[in-house]
């Protein structure tokens, strides 16, 4: 299929720059010797990247998800809501992608479409 | 007290790496199943696997590869997923920071979420434990998850081409992303950084292909930090 509108350079450029983009990420400060450690306010500011990025990710193929063309679908976002539900309450990941697809592929059954 | 010799403390860690396999086994699947969908090729795939090894970056990335987006924001979107390895990085100093350079390159590699907690864990319940065995541990952990992740991987890319894409695939990878987040919504500062990242990306939409995201995650990070700040000193 070939869903991706980037050349095999262009592809294999991102996964070597991102390899060694993360790598310079985990080596830091393990690369510099001593006892050294960063000011406590930026050790708070990396604390929150995940959950500063990855929301904001999500939220518009949430609301307007690719598969409906953009127009938001309650299937979709019940599937949302029960992956975070679960995700909150269990504290477990793959227990919450199951629900969430659980959800999603059961209501797509369901509704004729699968 | 016996001194823990570095081989026994790589069993142990062994040991402890065994649980996630009911972790990484699914999600590294789901990697293989996803970019096979999204038309990365097999040795692409594993060369995405192998010389990353951050699941949720390597989603993250692949989420901006299938929105088109420039090759800068491609690689932001992945890189500010694995900012946190930074602070896994500056915590583990006291640990590792006088290991021969070479491991502790090595162990760079392998630093993900999974061999950073338990291994810290480790570290700060038994202070005595020599550096030899503190990175034997960390290798106990972290070398057979690494293995599995991307063996497991290669099975979801094999079998990938196999699941019609109507089968929901479309939606897999938001479900993931929200299912890394639940669990992280641990304390009010996480909770507040996550609702100012979903209505800043929100508002910003209308901005070029994935910097309206970075504006808000650099907003979301800050309100993060300043929170916790001010929680800790109303705490105090």
């Amino acid at each position: 299929m070939g869903a991706l509108g980037y050349s095999s350079g262009q592809i294999w450029l991102i996964i070597v720059l991102l390899a060694l983009g993360t790598f310079a990420l985990r080596f830091s400060f393990l690369a510099i010797l001593g006892d050294r450690t960063l000011p406590p306010f930026l050790l708070r500011l990396l604390r929150y990247t995940p959950v500063a990025v990855i929301p904001g990710m999500v939220a518009p193929l949430v609301l307007w998800p690719a598969a409906t063309g953009g127009e938001p679908d309650p299937l979709r976002l019940a599937a949302a809501a029960a992956s975070l539900f679960v995700g909150v309450a269990t504290r477990n990941v793959i227990w919450a992608i199951l629900a969430g697809e659980f959800v999603l592929v059961g209501g797509l059954w369901l509704t004729g479409q699968l | 007290m016996t001194q823990v010799t570095p081989t026994k403390a790589f069993l142990q860690g062994l040991r402890r790496s065994l649980p996630f396999i009911l972790v990484v086994v699914p999600f590294a699947t789901l990697f293989g199943v996803v970019a096979t969908e999204a038309g990365l090729n097999l040795i692409q795939t594993m060369g995405f696997t192998a010389l990353v090894i951050a699941g949720a970056a390597q989603f993250a990335s692949l989420q901006m590869m299938q929105d088109q987006a420039p090759i800068l924001m491609v690689l932001l979107a992945g890189l500010a997923v694995n900012m946190r390895m930074a602070m896994y990085s500056a915590s583990l100093v006291p640990y590792l920071g006088k290991a021969p350079l070479w491991q502790r390159a090595l162990a760079a590699y392998i630093l993900f979420d999974q061999s950073y907690a338990v291994s810290l864990d480790r570290f700060e319940k038994e202070p005595e434990l020599s550096i030899p065995a503190r990175i034997a541990f960390f290798f106990g952990v972290a070398i057979p998850i690494s293995i599995l992740w991307c063996g497991t991987t290669a099975v979801g890319a094999l079998v990938g081409s196999a699941i019609p894409s109507s089968m929901g695939l479309d939606f897999a990878l938001p479900i993931t992303f929200i299912a890394l987040i639940g669990p992280m919504l641990k304390s009010i500062p996480h909770v507040a950084a996550a609702v100012v990242s979903v209505f800043g990306a929100l508002a910003l939409g209308w901005m070029p292909s994935g910097v309206g995201l970075l504006v808000a995650a650099s907003l979301a990070m800050l309100t993060g930090a300043l929170v916790d700040d001010w929680s800790s000193k109303w705490v105090r």
